[in-house]
């Protein structure tokens, strides 16, 4: 076999060691999906009533506030995604088992392969979870079939970003605690967007921030592909972020991997 | 014991000048190795002592700051893969997946040497069998004791048919029963597949039951190699020690020995010998002749604790204190 069979078979073995972790042990799985669920029904039947009135006249591309706020839930869930990514890299990594791969003669790529092909996989099941229970609850997106292919192709991008950062920052993190808080930002920052409520809502310095923040265009996308909003530029934007930052989180954890072994 | 037969026969592992610091503390200072195919080499060392550090780089984990070193005939630096492909490590810390099963662990491995299903299949359920763990291949990892997890981390390690075997400290932490059992596994590895396996250790008495040659490793230096009987010669700990009725006795046999140490408190008299039967027949002798009564008797030969807490200097450490407790056992 050559290199590159090699190195997609090694992957393969490890993404399906992933997987039986994760069927195994659904408890991570479950509450990766359990807070964007938690998150809809609350900003949904809580606080769904003010938001909605007082945004309305703002394009949501649809009457209900649902409609609005639905996109926003499935980038959270995204982004809760990434948290199990990052846990289950640096369990590995406490444990001995990564020293073994280490000294064995298979492609050094595919430890981080397995993990970040899994938790994208795991991501998009909870993210289908996610619309099914926002469609149950009123959500009524107007997408053509190619548009939702181009929404599950604009998530699966978004998700592999931050798989791949958040597979970087479990590779760092010296424990499974610090690994869980370190992707705790990536998942606050949809809040200071327009996942909510629209950034011309907020003050001058915060509206700023909510405009060129990475996840504004990727949820203004996914509105505009699922609700039939004005897309303009975002979905050029949202790319950009999506490659910039898979990239730079491939880096990061490949750097982060070659590095000595922990001592 | 087994011998070194020969020489001539080329090396598993070879190491110049190996050196490793990190930040101002030297971990290992200029390492020189050679160990030939198909013995048993032990590393001995207190905690601390480099031991893992040298597994680590030897073993492609880590990089050395200094020095050349060869596994397998193969460069550590210019050809890392190859070194894997030859060679098997199990460390202080089973290197398990706790949420498979000791069948899946292996397969694991089976399917990550490129194994077909089958012949994995096969590898598998022999390395159960051998190492007496077919009636938990289905349970789950975590709830193994430790002797089970350090027997399918060793197999796990032999799915992939390693000419050259690291075992770093294999029977730390593990019952006297369980220990025995390991080096059972190890002798039989030499033994039957012929490998080279590299040993670290704090325990004196698996190097002397395992190992053709022992290097002792104290701070990062060899301080010493042979073998367990060479080691043992390098330092004078044999004596033959006289115990007196009373201090007029110990007085008088004192005056016959020049080189004797006298213990006024214990009434002994050790009197430095190799054990053997004339050297303890010249005591008796020179005892009969001048009518002095002894009380008792004993021959100290030494071993490789007087070895290793002469070399290492440290009475006190804990390596040291277990394989005392270990021999009084």
């Amino acid at each position: 076999m050559s290199t590159l069979s090699y190195a997609v078979s090694d992957s393969m073995t490890m993404l399906r060691r992933n997987l039986k972790h994760a069927v195994r042990y659904p408890s991570m799985t479950v509450s990766v999906v359990a807070m964007p669920l938690v998150m809809l029904l609350l900003f949904n039947y809580v606080f769904g009533g003010a938001l909605g009135s007082g945004i309305g006249g703002r394009p949501t591309g649809g009457g209900a506030y649902i409609d609005y706020v639905a996109p926003g839930i499935i980038l959270m869930a995204a982004t809760s995604g990434a948290l199990s990514t990052a846990i289950s890299v640096c369990s590995d990594m406490t444990e001995g088992i990564v020293n073994r791969f280490r000294t064995m003669s298979i492609s050094r790529a595919s430890f981080l392969t397995g993990h970040v092909v899994g938790g994208v996989l795991q991501t998009l099941v909870s993210i289908t979870l996610v619309v099914g229970v926002a469609l149950l609850m009123g959500f009524r997106p107007s997408a053509t079939p190619v548009e939702w292919l181009a929404t599950v192709g604009v998530l699966t991008l978004l998700i592999l970003a931050l798989t791949w950062l958040a597979a970087a920052m479990g590779l760092v993190a010296k424990n499974v605690e610090t690994a869980s808080n370190m992707p705790m930002p990536l998942t606050f920052l949809p809040f200071l967007g327009s996942a909510i409520v629209p950034p011309e809502s907020m003050p001058t310095g915060l509206r700023w921030f909510a405009e060129y923040q990475p996840f504004t265009p990727v949820i203004e996308t996914l509105r505009g592909l699922l609700m039939g909003t004005e897309i303009g530029n975002s979905g050029l934007i949202a790319l950009a972020w999506c490659l910039g930052l898979t990239l730079a989180g491939y880096l990061w954890a490949r750097s982060a991997f070659d590095r000595d072994a922990k001592r | 014991m087994r011998m070194t037969t020969a020489t001539a026969v080329s090396s598993a592992i070879t190491a110049t000048g190996l050196s490793k610091s990190y930040g101002d503390k030297v971990v290992l200072d200029s390492i020189d190795l050679h160990i030939p195919q198909g013995t048993v080499f032990a590393l001995l060392g207190p905690n601390g002592a480099g031991k893992t550090t040298t597994v680590q780089i030897l073993s492609t984990l880590i990089s050395a700051d200094a020095g050349a070193a060869h596994v397998g005939g193969h460069d550590l630096v210019r050809e890392p893969r190859a070194v894997r492909d030859a060679i098997g490590v199990t460390g202080q810390f089973a290197a398990l997946d706790n949420l498979l099963t000791a069948e899946e662990n292996l397969l694991l491995m089976a399917d990550l040497q490129h194994l077909p299903r089958r012949e994995g299949r096969r590898r598998a359920a022999e390395l159960l069998r051998r190492f007496e763990l077919t009636e938990a291949a289905r349970k789950q990892v975590s709830t193994f004791s430790g002797g089970m997890r350090r027997k399918l981390d060793l197999a796990m390690t032999l799915v992939g048919d390693p000419r050259i075997i690291f075992l770093d400290e294999p029977t730390t932490g593990l019952d006297p029963r369980s220990r025995r059992a390991m080096w059972e596994i190890i002798r039989g590895l030499v033994a039957d597949d012929g490998v080279t396996i590299f040993l670290t250790t704090q325990y004196l008495e698996e190097a002397d039951q395992l190992a053709d040659r022992i290097a002792v490793l104290d701070h990062g230096k060899l301080v010493a190699e042979g073998t367990a009987d060479e080691l043992k010669r390098l330092i004078p700990g044999g004596h033959i020690s006289l115990r007196f009725a009373d201090p007029s006795g110990l007085e008088s046999a004192a005056a016959l020995f020049a080189s004797a140490a006298r213990d006024n408190e214990a009434l002994t008299l050790q009197i430095p010998g190799d054990g053997s039967i004339p050297a303890l027949r010249a005591v008796l002798d020179a005892l009969d002749n001048a009518s002095v009564k002894a009380e008792a008797l004993t021959v100290r030969t030494p071993d490789l604790d007087d070895v290793f807490l002469t070399l290492t200097g440290r009475a006190q450490s804990g390596a040291g204190v277990n394989s005392l407790k270990e021999n009084a056992r």
